[in-house]
C-alpha cells in the first residue's frame, strides 16, 4: 500500500472510530435530557466539579469533592431536595489547567451537568471561565481565594466561597498589629497571585513599609532554606506565610533546623493543623503556638453541633474517612449548594439558581459572613484566628470580617445557628 | 560571607543526594543504554516499603534496610519482566516503557497509600551544629555524606576489583564476546537493574525527609535535578555523577539564595548549555564518546 | 550498541525505505497529498455537523496535538533527533498568540483576518526559537540532547512566573478569540467552529510536512537519522540538516500550541508542565514513529485513551472508600499499562502494527490464489 494512501487511510479509520465513539456517547449522555433545563429532570439534578484527585496537588484537596458527594447522598437519603436527588459528578483534572478545559467540556457538553461546583484552583478554574459564561453554567463556589471569581458584570454567574486571600492578609496582619506590636514582621508567599494578594492585604494594615524581609517561593523547588535564612539573618520575629501546607511543614521545619524560631502567622490555606502534623511526623510539636485563620468550625471541636452532624455523615456516606479540614470544607460546600437549591424553588432553572446566590442570606457552618448580593460574588467575607496549644488547634478572640480594599478589620458578632435536626436545611 | 557558608553547605548537602540519585542512572546507563525515567517512581516505590515496615517495626533502621532490599528487588523484577522484553533496537523504546512505568507505579502508590503526604523521620538530628555563631552542618547532613561516600567507594571497589564487577563491565561493553566467555550476561544486566535501583531506593531514603514527605510524586523533582547532574558529568562516568550532582546542588542553592528561586530553572539550562556545547558528553567524557 | 543515533526501530526503518513500485513524478506526489487532505477535509467537515460539541471539540484538541506530534515524528521519527522539549515549544507559540490576540482586543481590532495573523506570529516565533534550541541540539546526541530539551521543557513554563507582568504568573492569560462569523448563522456552534479552525490549519500542516518528508529535504533528513557519516560523505551538510528538522519541528509544534490557546481560550504554565513534552513523545512512539500516520494515532490517543480509561472507571460500582482509592488512579494505571504492553507486543507502534496487519492479510490473500 502507498505511504501517502496508508496515511489517509489512518485518518478516516480515526474519524470512522470517533464516529462510532459520538454514537455511543450520545446514547449515554441524552439520558439526563428530560427537561428543558440541562442536568435537571423530576427526580435528579447533576452537577459536576473538577478537582486535582492525582497528581502533586492532590494531597489534601482530593479528599474534598468525596465529602461533598457524602452530604449529598445524605440528603438523597432525607428524600433529596424538592424530590430530586442530587448526582455529583467529581472529574480528576490532576490540577492540569489543559486537563480542566477538557473534563469541564465534558461535564458541560457530554454530561449536560445543571451547574459546575466547587471547581478548584486558580490556574486550572481561570482557563473555563469564558467557556462556562458563554454556555451560561452557573459557576458556583469556586475552590480558591483568587479575587477573580468576584467579577459580577463579567462574569455574572460565577460566584466565590474562601475568602479572598486579601481579606485574609488583612486579618493576619490585624492580629500581628495589635498583638504582637513593634516586632519585625518578614513575609514568606507563593509566587502566584495567592502571595500576592496575600501580601498586598498585609500591607494594607502595616503599611508599605511594615514588613521587613520579603520572599517568595515556587512549588517546583522543594528547598527553602535560603528563603528561611534570609529571615533568620535579617532577625525576624513574626513570619506570614501565603504557602500551601506542605510548604508550611517546610519552612516550618526547615526554620527549627536552622534554630530560628519565629511566631508564624499562617494563611488558611496552609494552616490545617492534621495535615501538617501529619506531614511534619515526630516533628508536629514544631506547630506549637503557630497562629492560623479559619472560617468553618475546626475539625476537633467534637462539641461543635455542625462537626458532630459532619462526623456522623462521614461515618454512614464517607467511609468513615479520615476526618479533617478538607472534609469539613467539602461538607460545608455541599450544604450551601442544597440552601441554595431550596431557595430556588421547585421551578429550578440556571436563572433561578443564580438569583438565589444573588439573593445571599445564607447562613450555615460558617462563621463568618457570606457576602453574596447583586454587585458581590465573593464568599466569606471574614475569618477566626486559631492557634495550636498543646498539640491542639482552637479558635481564640473574635471574628473579623473586612474587605478586599481599604476598609477597617471589624468584629463580626453575630454567632453562628445550630444545624437543622435532620443536617438538611429547609426552604427559607 | 555566612550567608556563602550557609548556602554552599546547604547546596552539598542537596549535592550528594543528586549525586547519589545520578550515580544510579549512570549504573543503569551503562549496564543497559538505558535512560531510566523510572528511577524516580521506582525509589518512591521502595520508600513507601521502608515507610509500611517503620510503621509495624518502629524502626527507622529495619525499613531503611528494607527499603534498599525492595530496590534490589524491583530493580530485577523491572529488568525480568519488563525490560527484557522490550525491542532494544531503538533507545525510544525503553524510555516510553519507563515513562509507562512511572505512570503505573505512581497510580498505584496512589491507590494503596493515597495521594497523603506521609511523614518520612529523619534517622538523626536535622538542626544545624553551630561553631561561633555560623550554623554549619547537621548531624543528618554527615550522615549523608557518609552514605554516599560509602556508596561511591563500594561501588568503584566492586566493578575494578571484583569478580562481578568486571563480569557486569564485559556484559555491558561487549555482550557477544562476553557470552562466548562463558559470561552470564542476562544476570549480569538484572544485576546491574537491581544494584542500580537500590542506589536509586537509598538515594530517596536521604532525599525525601528533607522534602515536603513521602508522596507518589515525591522523586519527580529529583529526577530532573539528578537527570540533569548525571548529564553534566557524563553519563558514562561515575565520578562525573558525583561532581555533577554536587554542581548542580550549589547552583540551584546560590541561584535560590541569591537571585530568587524561580529562576532555578533557567540557571539550570545555562549550567547544561555551558557545559554540553564545550563538552557534548558531559565533564567527564572519554574520548570515545562519538563513536560512529 | 551507540544510542548516538538510530532512534528508530530498524523494522520500522526498512518499510519506510522500502523501494517504490514505480518512482513516481513529483508533481503526482503533491497531487495525491492534496487529494487526501482535501478528503479529510470533506470528511471532517461532514463528522463536524453529525457530532455532538463535546466530540467536535475533542476532534480539534486532537487536531492542536497533531501538530505537534506530526513536527516530533519528523524530528524524531525522520531525523533521529530526540526532544523531551516539544512542550515548551507549544507553550512560545500558545503564549505568542495570547500575547498578540490581547494586543489586538485592546487596540479595539476585530474583523476574521485577526486570528490568522496571531498563527503566523506564533508560527514566526516558535521558528525562531526552534532554530535557537536546534543549533545547541545539533551539536548534541541521544541522551545529552533528552537532558538539554528537558530543560528547556522545564524553563519555558517557570518563565511565565518570572516575567509575570506580561504573562500573568501561574494563573495565565485568557485568550480572546472572535465568534464564529454571523454568516454561518446566529446560532452556530462554537465547537463546530473550533474544529474548524483547528482541522484546516492542522490539514495545511500536514500537507506541507508531507510534501516535504517527501522532498530532497525529507530523504537527508532520514540519511543523517541513519549514518552520519556516510550522509556526510554523500556531500549533506549534517548540523545544517538537523537545525532545519529542528526549525520545522519546533515550528509545527508553536502552532499546535497557539490552536490549544485558541480552543482553550487562556494559557497558563501548567497546561505545558514536563508531563505535557513527555506525553508527546509517548504519542508519537505508540502511535508509530517515522510516519506521519503514526503522529494520527498517537494524537487520537492523547485525547482518547484518558477519557476511555475514565469511562471505564465510572462503569464499576465502587464504595466510597475504594473509590477515594481508585478515582483518577485508576485511568493512570490503564494508561500506564497500555504503554508497557504496546511498546512489547507491538514496538513498531499501533501504525506498525497495522501495517503487520495489513501484509499479513495480503500475504494470505496471494497464498490462497496460489
Amino acid at each position: 500500500m502507498h505511504r501517502t494512501a496508508r496515511g489517509g487511510l489512518a485518518i478516516a479509520t480515526t474519524i470512522a472510530l470517533l464516529l462510532s465513539a459520538a454514537g455511543c456517547g450520545d446514547d449515554g449522555g441524552s439520558g439526563t435530557g428530560g427537561g428543558s433545563v440541562p442536568g435537571v429532570t423530576d427526580t435528579e439534578i447533576v452537577v459536576g466539579t473538577h478537582m486535582p484527585l492525582t497528581g502533586p496537588a492532590s494531597a489534601g484537596y482530593s479528599k474534598i469533592a468525596p465529602a461533598t458527594k457524602a452530604y449529598f447522598d445524605h440528603v438523597n437519603a432525607n428524600g433529596g431536595v424538592h424530590g430530586r436527588k442530587i448526582t455529583y459528578k467529581v472529574m480528576d483534572d490532576g490540577y492540569n489547567p489543559a486537563n480542566t478545559q477538557q473534563v469541564v467540556r465534558q461535564l458541560v457538553l457530554q454530561d449536560k451537568v445543571f451547574a459546575i461546583l466547587n471547581g478548584l484552583g486558580t490556574p486550572t478554574h481561570s482557563g473555563v471561565l469564558d467557556f462556562l459564561k458563554s454556555n451560561r453554567v452557573p459557576d458556583l463556589f469556586v475552590a480558591s481565594g483568587s479575587r477573580s471569581w468576584d467579577q459580577p458584570d463579567k462574569y455574572p454567574s460565577t460566584f466565590g466561597f474562601n475568602p479572598d486571600y486579601t481579606v485574609e492578609g488583612k486579618i493576619l496582619a490585624n492580629h500581628v498589629k495589635t498583638a504582637l506590636p513593634g516586632q519585625k514582621v518578614c513575609f514568606l508567599g507563593q509566587d502566584d497571585d495567592f502571595g500576592r494578594d496575600s501580601l498586598a492585604g498585609v500591607e494594607k494594615v502595616l503599611g508599605a513599609g511594615g514588613v521587613a524581609v520579603k520572599q517568595t517561593y515556587v512549588t517546583s523547588n522543594t528547598n527553602v532554606a535560603p528563603q528561611i535564612g534570609a529571615f533568620k539573618a535579617a532577625g525576624c520575629q513574626v513570619v506570614v506565610l501565603a504557602t500551601v501546607p506542605g510548604f508550611t511543614a517546610l519552612s516550618i521545619g526547615t526554620a527549627a533546623r536552622l534554630g530560628f524560631k519565629p511566631q508564624w502567622v499562617v494563611s488558611n490555606v496552609g494552616a490545617d493543623h492534621p495535615t501538617l502534623a501529619k506531614q511534619l511526623g515526630e516533628a508536629a510539636p514544631l506547630l506549637e503556638g503557630m497562629i492560623g485563620a479559619n472560617y468553618l468550625p475546626m475539625q476537633n471541636a467534637t462539641t461543635d453541633p455542625w462537626i458532630q452532624l459532619f462526623t456522623k455523615i462521614n461515618k454512614e456516606f464517607n467511609g468513615d474517612a479520615p476526618f479533617d479540614g478538607n472534609t469539613v470544607y467539602g461538607m460545608a460546600v455541599g450544604y450551601l449548594f442544597v440552601q441554595v437549591l431550596l431557595a430556588a424553588g421547585k421551578d429550578l432553572t440556571r436563572e433561578s439558581v443564580v438569583e438565589a446566590v444573588r439573593k445571599g442570606g445564607y447562613q450555615g457552618p460558617g462563621l463568618a459572613p457570606l457576602r453574596f448580593s447583586a454587585t458581590d460574588h465573593s464568599g466569606y467575607g471574614g475569618q477566626r484566628l486559631n492557634r495550636v496549644s498543646g498539640g491542639v488547634q482552637s479558635y481564640f478572640g473574635p471574628t473579623y470580617e473586612t474587605d478586599e480594599g481599604d476598609g477597617a478589620v471589624r468584629e463580626f458578632t453575630a454567632q453562628p445557628a445550630p444545624p437543622p435536626a435532620n443536617g438538611v436545611p429547609t426552604a427559607p | 560571607m555566612d550567608r556563602f557558608v550557609f548556602l554552599t553547605l546547604d547546596g552539598l548537602s542537596r549535592g550528594a543526594v543528586y549525586a547519589a540519585f545520578a550515580l544510579a542512572l549512570v549504573l543503569i546507563w551503562r549496564a543497559a543504554r538505558v535512560v531510566n525515567f523510572a528511577q524516580g517512581a521506582m525509589a518512591v516505590a521502595a520508600a513507601y516499603v521502608a515507610y509500611s515496615v517503620s510503621a509495624a517495626t518502629g524502626s527507622y533502621w529495619l525499613g531503611f534496610l528494607a527499603a534498599l532490599a525492595a530496590g534490589l528487588l524491583l530493580g530485577a523484577v523491572v529488568d525480568r519482566v519488563v525490560m527484557r522484553h522490550v525491542d532494544h533496537a531503538s533507545p525510544l523504546n525503553p524510555v516510553i516503557v519507563a515513562l509507562g512505568l512511572v505512570l503505573l507505579i505512581q497510580a498505584v502508590l496512589g491507590m494503596v497509600y493515597g495521594s497523603e503526604f506521609r511523614p518520612a523521620p529523619a534517622p538523626f538530628s536535622r538542626s544545624a551544629l553551630t561553631v561561633g555563631g555560623l550554623a554549619l552542618l547537621s548531624p543528618y547532613d554527615l550522615f549523608v555524606f557518609a552514605t554516599v561516600g560509602v556508596v561511591v567507594g563500594a561501588l568503584a571497589w566492586v566493578f575494578a576489583r571484583t569478580a562481578v564487577g568486571l563480569r557486569m563491565r564485559a556484559a555491558a561493553f561487549a555482550p557477544e564476546v562476553s557470552r562466548l566467555l562463558g559470561v552470564n550476561v542476562g544476570g549480569m544486566l538484572t544485576l546491574g537493574w537491581a544494584l542500580a535501583s537500590s542506589v536509586g531506593a537509598l538515594a530517596a531514603m536521604l532525599v525525601i525527609p528533607t522534602e515536603l514527605g513521602l508522596h507518589p510524586h515525591a522523586m519527580d523533582l529529583v529526577f530532573v535535578s539528578a537527570f540533569t547532574a548525571a548529564v553534566v558529568g557524563g553519563l558514562d562516568s561515575p565520578p562525573g555523577a558525583v561532581v555533577g550532582g554536587l554542581v548542580v546542588g550549589l547552583l540551584l542553592s546560590y541561584v535560590s539564595g541569591y537571585a530568587g528561586s524561580d529562576l532555578t530553572p533557567l540557571a539550570v539550562l545555562v549550567l547544561l548549555l555551558a557545559v554540553l556545547l564545550v563538552r557534548p558528553g558531559g565533564l567527564f567524557a572519554t574520548v570515545a564518546a562519538r563513536r560512529v | 550498541m551507540s544510542a548516538t543515533r538510530a532512534v528508530v526501530p530498524p523494522r520500522a526503518r526498512s518499510t519506510a525505505e522500502s523501494p517504490r513500485r514505480a518512482p513516481t513524478p513529483r508533481g503526482g506526489t503533491l497531487l495525491r497529498h492534496l487529494a487526501v487532505v482535501l478528503v479529510a477535509g470533506l470528511l471532517l467537515l461532514g463528522l463536524s455537523y453529525a457530532v455532538e460539541p463535546f466530540r467536535n471539540f475533542q476532534l480539534a484538541t486532537v487536531a492542536a496535538y497533531l501538530c505537534a506530534t506530526a513536527g516530533l515524528t519528523v524530528l524524531t521519527g525522520l531525523n533521529g533527533q530526540l526532544s523531551l522539549g516539544h512542550g515548551a515549544l507549544m507553550a512560545t507559540g500558545a503564549y505568542t498568540l495570547a500575547l498578540t490576540q490581547n494586543a489586538f482586543a485592546d487596540a479595539g481590532l476585530t474583523g476574521g483576518w485577526l486570528l490568522p495573523v496571531s498563527l503566523a506570529g506564533a508560527l514566526l516565533v516558535t521558528l525562531a526559537v526552534g532554530a535557537v534550541v536546534g543549533v545547541a541540539a545539533a551539536r548534541l546526541r541521544g541522551p545529552y540532547l533528552a537532558g538539554v530539551t528537558l530543560a528547556v521543557a522545564v524553563v519555558v513554563p517557570a518563565l511565565a512566573v518570572t516575567f509575570d507582568g506580561v504573562l500573568n504568573g501561574e494563573q495565565g492569560l485568557s485568550v480572546p478569540v472572535e465568534p464564529p462569523p454571523l454568516a454561518l448563522g446566529a446560532y452556530f456552534p462554537y465547537e463546530r467552529w473550533q474544529l474548524w479552525i483547528a482541522a484546516g490549519t492542522t490539514l495545511l500542516v500536514l500537507l506541507l510536512l508531507a510534501n516535504l518528508v517527501r522532498s530532497r529535504y525529507g530523504r537527508t533528513f532520514r540519511a543523517v537519522r541513519d549514518d552520519e557519516v556516510a550522509a556526510r560523505l554523500a556531500g549533506i551538510h549534517v548540523a545544517r540538516t538537523q537545525v532545519l528538522a529542528f526549525v520545522v519541528s519546533a515550528g509545527t509544534a508553536g502552532l499546535g500550541g497557539a490552536l490549544l490557546a485558541v480552543l482553550a481560550q487562556s494559557v497558563s504554565p501548567g497546561a505545558f508542565s514536563l508531563t505535557l513534552s513527555l506525553f508527546l513523545l509517548m504519542a508519537v512512539v505508540i502511535g508509530g514513529l517515522g510516519r506521519l500516520a503514526g503522529a494520527v494515532w498517537g494524537a487520537v490517543l492523547l485525547v482518547a485513551l484518558p477519557d476511555l480509561s475514565h469511562a471505564l472507571t465510572e462503569l464499576l460500582a465502587l464504595s466510597p472508600a475504594a473509590a477515594q482509592r481508585l478515582e483518577g488512579n485508576l485511568p493512570l494505571a490503564i494508561f500506564g499499562i497500555t504503554l508497557v504492553v504496546v511498546m512489547i507486543a507491538a514496538p513498531g507502534g499501533v501504525q506498525g502494527l497495522l501495517t503487520r496487519l495489513g501484509r499479513a492479510l495480503l500475504a494470505r490473500r496471494s497464498r490462497r490464489r496460489s
